[in-house]
């Protein structure tokens, strides 16, 4: 599995593919709301100023994610 | 069970959320969508009514209703907070699909964003599992072409099997056969088999086949549970995904306690044990329900939505790469804030005069008249010299700046620049293992903190919601500015002369507000380390496309808006502590009057935090409104003595020295007007929102003793130091 990546460590201006959510993480829900399910692809934008929430480009939407959430989402860069 | 209508539906949602149907025969009509797809702004066309709008996610949080009229029938039509879905992960979704649910609407508008509409799709297919009675409008057609994506509306009906009307709703187009589509839809949902064109049977999602055995498995005994009170094959979806919020809803507003059923608990139990066999956990079982729903998003999409471009956001990309920049985006927030603040006092400083020697030449009239009719004294000093002059002040030094600075809040409000500001932000939220949210609802409490308390809703953890309402109260509000603005101009930029002086204003005010946010991490992090201990959730922030805002209509309505917000809050606050203090300064206990005599009481107190009996007094009595606090201390010591005709505001600062105010009273009216309680209306909206009394004090407690704490160390300090 190692080409798999949590999404908070994709580089600025990559894309992936999301793989799949953590069990059992606290936002799961949310994030299956907003369409981020198997094979969705995300484009990470734009990191806030000190770093952290990073902007993700997902469905034709910007989303802001913290980096603890986004640890949770396994992605395959592309 | 006994269910009688006035049990069920609309009935205990009337209470719950003050449903006047004016008419019984009004249709009811649920307007609900994503947040930020201008669910508001169709609900302010079709109604007339001004609902507040703003380009930012999370705008409306509460239940907002209005009627209008088409053809021969009229409607009460419900603007509903924004949700992505309606599985109810915060409060305001609990309330949409609350009302979808139960509320029993005659029709439900689903208002989507053309220029995202796969991820809009999402809750059009959720609700198609409740409801048929839906009419999907597709909004922001304009945006949609400007960026080259073309919706194929009619492909889009086929598909769906509702009625898809396209709008384009801040320029009105296309509400006209919005609300033909509605009326022949709330129609329908009477007398459905009658409608000769009846339109094909709406899209239902088909979920995989383990999926599907499993709800069979329950449905028939829930359907027998439920009648038609609510569709039986969704609700068995959610008693399978464990959906709590829901169980508890239907028990609420239904009567059913659906789990304590000894029945349904076994075929509860049964169908579970299908998904395991199945080899799906209630996680797995939740992906696989969330990406059928994708797939028929994406499949729906794929017909009817041509993107012809994928560069359509090349430049909000561009905007954000500067105002959110490692180097820039905090200067350039700080920046703004400081230039609308610029703005503000510039802009202010000339109205002010003109309306206080306007208002006080009314005074002068007006006491001629009265010595003319040859009333007794006292029914001029209490109406004139105290229910009218207090309303003259509240007037003259509150309303500019309020006018001024509402409209330009409102105008980056409506370029999408809040949100910006809670993702800059965000790391230092939660480094104090506080809420992203919470930046903007620190933004909403500018304007006022009670509504900013409301807009808390949209934080979902109740942990950091109640951080976010106890911390609010360090945003000066609207009623705050103009006393810190007053008390700046006269104290600290009075030194300088020309443009240099407004600048120096602004810098300072900037800096106090820069301030209060500091303070509300710093309390927020103790909050987090004490009394509300916990980790900081997880959340996702939406940031929208920049939009242009209309710069006309903004500025006309909002200073419409705060004018009779202020004139509002003035007579029914400041006029009637306007008689209180004169009847306190009038009363006389032996040689010296009431009001002496408590400010007198107040005193030693008031000096260890720098301030004076008056001042505190003020404060007190300012409980009721913030507003009024600048008034009442001129009206005290004009009271209390030392002059007696004071009618514009470059007399003010001399009344102040005269009462020994120093740079460091300055300092200290300032700290304490950033911190101390909230006003009443804020008090009393923290009581409803957090239903209960122990947090409501915590709110009022909270800041009054930073406040005191921070004013004591203030004054202190500066005094052993030598300064004063
Ligand atoms: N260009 C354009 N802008 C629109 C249109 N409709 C709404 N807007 C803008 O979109 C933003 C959001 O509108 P709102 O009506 O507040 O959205 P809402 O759906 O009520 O949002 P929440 O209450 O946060 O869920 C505002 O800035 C509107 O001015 C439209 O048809 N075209
Ligand atoms: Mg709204």
């Amino acid at each position: 599995m190692d080409q798999y990546i949590p999404l908070n460590d994709l580089p600025i201006g990559r894309k992936a593919r999301v793989k799949l959510l953590s069990p059992g993480s606290e936002s799961r829900r949310r994030l299956l709301d907003l369409g981020l399910v198997s094979d969705t692809e995300v484009e990470a934008l734009q990191k806030s100023p000190s770093g952290d929430p990073t902007a993700y480009q997902i469905r034709g939407t910007v989303i802001a994610l913290r980096s603890e959430d986004a640890a949770d989402i396994i992605v395959e860069a592309i | 069970m006994g269910l009688t209508s006035q049990s069920t539906g609309a009935g205990v949602l009337e209470s719950e959320l003050k449903i006047n149907r004016l008419n019984q025969s009004d249709k009811l009509i649920a307007l609900a969508g994503n947040p930020n797809v201008g669910k508001s702004t169709v609900f302010n066309s079709l109604t007339g009514m001004n609902q507040h709008t703003g380009n930012w996610p999370g705008k409306t949080v509460t239940n907002a209703q209005g009627r209008y009229r088409h053809k021969d029938k009229d409607f009460s039509l419900m603007d509903l907070p924004g949700t992505y879905s309606l599985s109810a992960n915060s409060v305001e979704e609990e309330i949409a699909r609350d009302f979808i649910c139960f509320g029993n609407p005659d029709a439900t508008v689903i208002v989507t964003d053309a220029t995202c509409l796969e991820r809009n799709l999402f809750l059009v297919l959720h609700t198609l599992e409740i409801t048929d009675r839906i009419v999907l409008c597709v909004n922001l057609l304009d945006e949609a072409k400007r960026k080259k994506i073309h919706i194929d509306l009619e492909e889009l009906s086929r598909q769906l099997g509702i009625p898809v009307i396209g709008t384009s709703a801040r320029s009105g187009k296309g509400l006209d056969e919005l609300m033909d589509a509605v009326y022949k839809a709330a129609e329908a949902a009477k007398v459905p088999s009658t409608d000769e064109k009846k339109l094909q049977e709406p899209l239902k999602v088909r979920y995989d086949d383990e999926i599907e055995q499993a709800i069979a498995v329950l449905e028939p005994y829930v359907s027998g549970i439920l009648k038609d009170h609510l569709d039986s094959r969704w609700v068995s979806l959610k008693l399978i995904d464990g959906d709590d919020s829901l169980l508890n809803s239907l028990q609420k507003y239904l009567d059913f306690d659906l789990l304590s059923d000894p029945v349904l608990t076994q075929k509860l139990e049964e169908s579970k044990s299908l998904l395991n066999d199945a080899g799906l956990d209630p996680e797995q079982f939740r992906d696989k329900v969330a990406a059928k729903i994708v797939s028929y998003a994406e499949k729906i999409c794929s017909k009817a939505v041509t993107i012809e471009s994928n560069s359509y956001h090349d430049m909000d990309r561009k905007i954000d790469r500067i105002l959110t920049s490692k180097t820039f985006g905090i200067p350039i927030m700080i920046g703004l804030l400081g230039l609308v603040f610029w703005i503000t006092i510039t802009g202010a400083n000339y109205p002010s005069q003109m309306l206080a020697s306007f208002l006080f030449d009314i005074q002068d009239h007006l006491t001629a008249f009265f010595t003319q009719l040859g009333t007794p004294p006292w029914v001029h000093g209490i109406l004139v010299l105290g229910v009218y002059r207090t309303l003259a002040w509240v007037i003259s030094v509150m309303l500019p700046p309020m006018a001024i600075f509402f409209p330009l809040f409102t105008l980056l409000e409506d370029l999408g620049y809040l949100p910006r500001v809670a993702f800059n932000l965000d790391n230092f939220f939660k480094k104090s293992c506080a809420h992203g949210k919470q930046a903007l609802t620190m933004c909403m409490g500018f304007g006022c903190n009670a509504a900013g308390i409301i807009g808390c809703r949209i934080i979902n953890s109740p942990r950091e919601r109640l951080i976010a309402m106890i911390t609010n109260n360090f945003v000066p509000c609207n009623g705050r500015f103009p006393t810190l603005i007053a008390i700046i101009t006269m104290f600290f930029a009075g030194v300088f002369t020309g443009p240099a002086k407004s600048v120096v204003s602004a810098a300072l005010l900037t800096a106090v507000i820069v301030l209060g946010v500091i303070m509300t991490l710093i309390i927020s992090k103790i909050l987090s380390k004490t009394i509300l201990k916990g980790l900081p959730s997880s959340f996702a922030l939406e940031l929208p496309p920049y939009r242009m805002p209309q710069i006309g209509k903004v500025i006309v309505r909002s200073v419409f808006d705060r004018t009779l917000f202020v004139l509002g809050r003035a007579v029914v606050v400041a006029a009637p502590v306007g008689l209180v203090i004169w009847l306190l300064a009038n009363i006389y206990v032996g040689d010296v009057s009431l009001l002496t005599q408590c400010a007198m009481f107040l005193d030693p107190f008031a000096r260890l935090i720098g301030l004076d009996g008056y001042i505190l007094m003020a404060f007190i009595l300012g409980f009721p409104a913030n507003e009024i606090v600048v008034p009442i201390i001129i009206m005290s010591y004009m009271a209390a003595g030392s002059m007696l005709e004071m009618d514009s505001l470059s007399q003010l600062r001399e009344l102040l020295l005269s009462h020994d105010w120093t740079w460091l009273t300055a300092v200290c009216v300032m700290l304490f007007s950033l911190m101390h309680w909230p006003c009443g209306t804020t008090c009393l909206t923290i009581r409803k929102e957090s239903q209960s009394w122990k947090w409501t004090l915590a709110a009022f407690l909270i800041p009054t003793v930073t406040g005191i704490t921070v004013c004591f160390i203030v004054a202190n300090t500066a005094r052993l130091l030598g300064l004063v």
